[in-house]
């Protein structure tokens, strides 16, 4: 009993140092966050920090009052625009390096219409002459205005027979292009994104999914009832929840509506790039197989179910793209081809974790997240390692293969299980006929296509080099056997022919 | 003394030499199935120790496929790979498949023994071991667009040695060919039925065995 009472003391004890002790002392300076990436079986390993949250800015802070129910940001230029949805207003930020201030709040616009101030607008798009583009969602149109808030045109509902006129329109992202067509998301449509031209008349729907026919579904409608009938058609989904125009005119879009399966096996396209005609170009073309789709692998638990739900993308100039996904409140950078570059953030109240993540935008090299229920902005700043794979993945695009190689050697120094480190390593290789050497590093990461090609290549090399003993070997393997038969049949016939005579000599005898 | 010990060792010798006879004979059954089959079983051309060989080399073959087959054709999860699993998917299979066919031909006046079902299924599986080697050997030389190559030979194994399976039951129970695939097809069903039985027993033993362990753990907790 004594012995217990000793133990139970220590505990004690050392559960209170351990209490009041500053965890991670040495740490405390650096706020390290959780990034991670996939492995070529799906499995998450630990890498270092490619982006750190920096700053965490409240509505409060800037001195606007708190934002309620932001719903949407976009980026221009040094300008951030909040669409404080829940305030009726749009808040423009002019970053300065570390420092945030309040350019103005955009309230109302001057011009001739019945109503001049907006109700829960949900996104604002800022075109590069400074016009605005701003989803005012609950008074049922798009508002067109000059950088001076002068009214140029609203966009209503079309008055054509493919839209349902009995249902509002409510437009909730949108996006232009620079010849000034927009491209609105309608909530209640799901036949893609509403085109409109550059004076507000209305094109038609891009980016639709197409239709399959499914033999389930005609069988369930040959059972079933008419106000089953009914009800089945009134179920429709919004295909998108949110678009991004990049700088060469393609539209990255998000979609959340699937089902879990159709993401395990790969059916389900979360993030898409359409092209002027709505086609998805987007490359999914990772050695791993894995496409850009969130997480991987998941758990339910703590009220997060099910695979990755994006809702907001990103595009970089040199095609990296980025995605927030608002179940884990995690981002996802992908580079051009598929591959899985990082992945960081998660739901919590610490800086660089999110409750309700909304819009994700960049300024630069730095990400801006929206949170809704916080209203607040998080910003992310590169570190060196995310630097150094931004730099070998640039190199490697224009064709520096050993320059990149270097860049990815650097990586390795920092995290020694990056995948695309030892494929952009093998390639290098490759491209200065080392061939040993990126069969290996193909290998290490089970590059398949790559590693098949260097052998390939290697090969043939092996045979050109060694032409000579193949020569001989196959001389010993054919020649040699015919010359030694044709011998022994020689032989044979001598000694048959002796034999021969031997025996009409004795028979002469 | 010398004597026995002599006369141990040419018994030894004479016991080799019918088994490497009986083993050659498997490459004469691949070929001549028919006439094989009945052979093998009929004339004693095979021996238990040949079939056992046999299976033996057959899990062999697969762990060889699974760690020398170049990566790009098959790509093994080291981490998370269980030799017990494979033991058990080879060795296990055969002798649960001999049994159900067993089970199901004595019914249905079937002519072969257990032992023969079994060693008619070893010789069965000759081809696979022959050409899934040499598979094995050629991917680490041919590049993946040459590898549609790796994946025929492969499946030619696997239906070689389907067939010649079926054959087998064909003239160890001296069925017709209808009677043979129904027999096939029944075996497997009764495979399932006996891999269900023994999970059943198996959980049914493994919770018995937790009940009596927290029973003393229970008993343990109060005396402490």
């Amino acid at each position: 009993m004594k012995l217990k009472r000793k133990i139970a003391v220590a505990l004690l004890c050392m559960t209170v140092v351990l209490t009041f002790c500053p965890a991670g002392v040495a740490g405390a300076t650096e706020i390290n966050t959780y990034t991670y990436n996939y492995d070529y079986w799906g499995l998450e390993y630990e890498c270092p920090d490619a982006y750190r949250p920096t700053t965490f800015i409240t509505g409060d802070m800037l001195g606007v009052g708190e934002f309620k129910a932001a719903q949407g940001m976009y980026i221009r230029g040094d300008r951030i625009y909040v669409v404080d949805s829940g305030n009726s207003r749009i808040v423009e930020i002019q970053v300065q390096g570390t420092e945030m201030k309040v350019v103005r709040e955009i309230k109302e616009f001057k011009g001739d219409a019945e109503v001049t101030t907006f109700r829960t607008p949900n996104d604002v798009f800022v075109a590069s002459n400074g016009d605005f583009y701003i989803a005012d969602t609950d008074n049922f149109r798009v508002v067109h205005l000059d950088n001076d808030l002068n009214l140029i045109k609203i966009i209503t509902q079309p008055n054509d027979v493919t839209v349902d006129q009995s249902l509002n329109f409510l437009p909730t992202k949108i996006v232009a292009d620079r010849a000034g067509r927009a491209f609105v998301l309608v909530r209640n449509v799901n036949k893609g994104f509403m085109e409109f031209e550059a004076d507000g008349s209305f094109i038609g729907y891009i980016g639709a999914n197409e239709v399959v026919f499914e033999w389930s579904d005609y069988l369930m409608k040959l059972f079933s009832t008419q106000a089953q009938r009914e009800q089945m058609d009134s179920f429709v989904p919004t295909e998108y929840n949110n678009l991004y125009i990049d700088g060469n005119g393609f539209v990255y879009c998000t979609t959340s509506v699937f089902e879990d399966w159709a993401v395990e096996n790969g059916d389900a396209k979360p993030i898409r790039k359409l092209n002027s005609l709505g086609t998805d170009i987007l490359i999914r073309n990772a050695p791993s197989g894995w496409t850009p789709i969130g997480d991987q692998q998941w758990d339910d638990f703590a009220g997060m179910k099910g695979p990755s739900r994006l809702i907001d993308v990103t595009a970089f100039d040199n095609e990296i793209y980025y995605v927030l996904d608002r179940v884990r409140g995690r981002i996802f950078g992908y580079d051009e081809q598929g591959n899985l570059l990082y992945a960081f953030g998660g739901p919590g109240n610490k800086l660089g974790y999110f409750q309700m993540p909304v819009a994700l935008d960049h300024m630069g090299e730095d990400l801006f997240v929206l949170d809704s229920t916080s209203g607040g902005i998080t910003r992310f700043q590169l570190t060196e390692f995310g630097m150094l794979i931004q730099n070998a993945l640039a190199e490697y695009k224009v064709g520096h293969y050993d320059k990149s190689a270097e860049y990815w050697n650097d990586v390795l120094k920092l995290c020694g299980s990056y995948e695309l480190a030892y494929i952009g390593i093998g390639r290098a290789h490759l491209q200065q006929k080392n061939y040993t050497e990126a069969m290996r590093y193909f290998a290490i990461k089970y590059d398949t296509q790559n590693y098949s090609r260097a052998w390939k290549y290697y090969r043939r090399e092996w045979i050109e080099s060694n032409m000579g003993y193949v020569m001989v070997i196959l001389v010993i393997l054919i020649v040699v056997p015919a010359v030694v038969k044709s011998v022994k049949r020689v032989r044979k016939e001598a000694r048959e022919e002796y034999e021969h005579e031997l025996e009409l000599s004795r028979k002469g005898k | 003394m010398s004597m026995n010990l002599n006369s141990a060792v040419k018994g030894n010798k004479q016991a080799a030499l019918r088994l490497l006879k009986s083993l050659r004979y498997a490459l004469y059954v691949i070929t001549h199935p028919f006439d094989g089959f009945w052979d093998l079983t009929h004339e004693k051309r095979g021996s238990m120790a040949a079939a056992h060989v046999l299976v033996v080399l057959t899990f062999i073959t697969r762990l060889f496929y699974y760690r020398f087959t170049s990566f790009m054709f098959v790509k093994v999860y080291w981490e998370q790979f269980n030799i017990w699993r494979e033991v058990v998917s080879i060795l296990a299979l055969v002798v649960i498949y001999c049994a159900a066919n067993w089970c199901l031909t004595t019914l249905f006046d079937g002519k072969g023994r257990f032992s023969d079902i079994y060693i008619g299924t070893a010789y069965a599986l000759t081809p696979y071991i022959l050409i899934t080697n040499i598979v094995t050997i050629i991917s680490n030389y041919v590049t993946v667009e040459e590898g549609t190559f790796v994946t025929y030979f492969s499946s030619l194994a696997m239906i070689w040695s389907g067939l010649l399976i079926l054959v087998s039951i064909m003239q160890i129970h001296d069925y017709s060919l209808g009677k043979a695939i129904l027999a096939i097809i029944f075996s497997v069903a009764g495979m399932m039925v006996i891999v269900f039985l023994l999970m059943l027993f198996f959980s049914l033993i493994s919770d018995g065995i937790a009940y009596f362990v927290s029973i003393y753990k229970e008993i343990m907790f109060r005396l402490y």
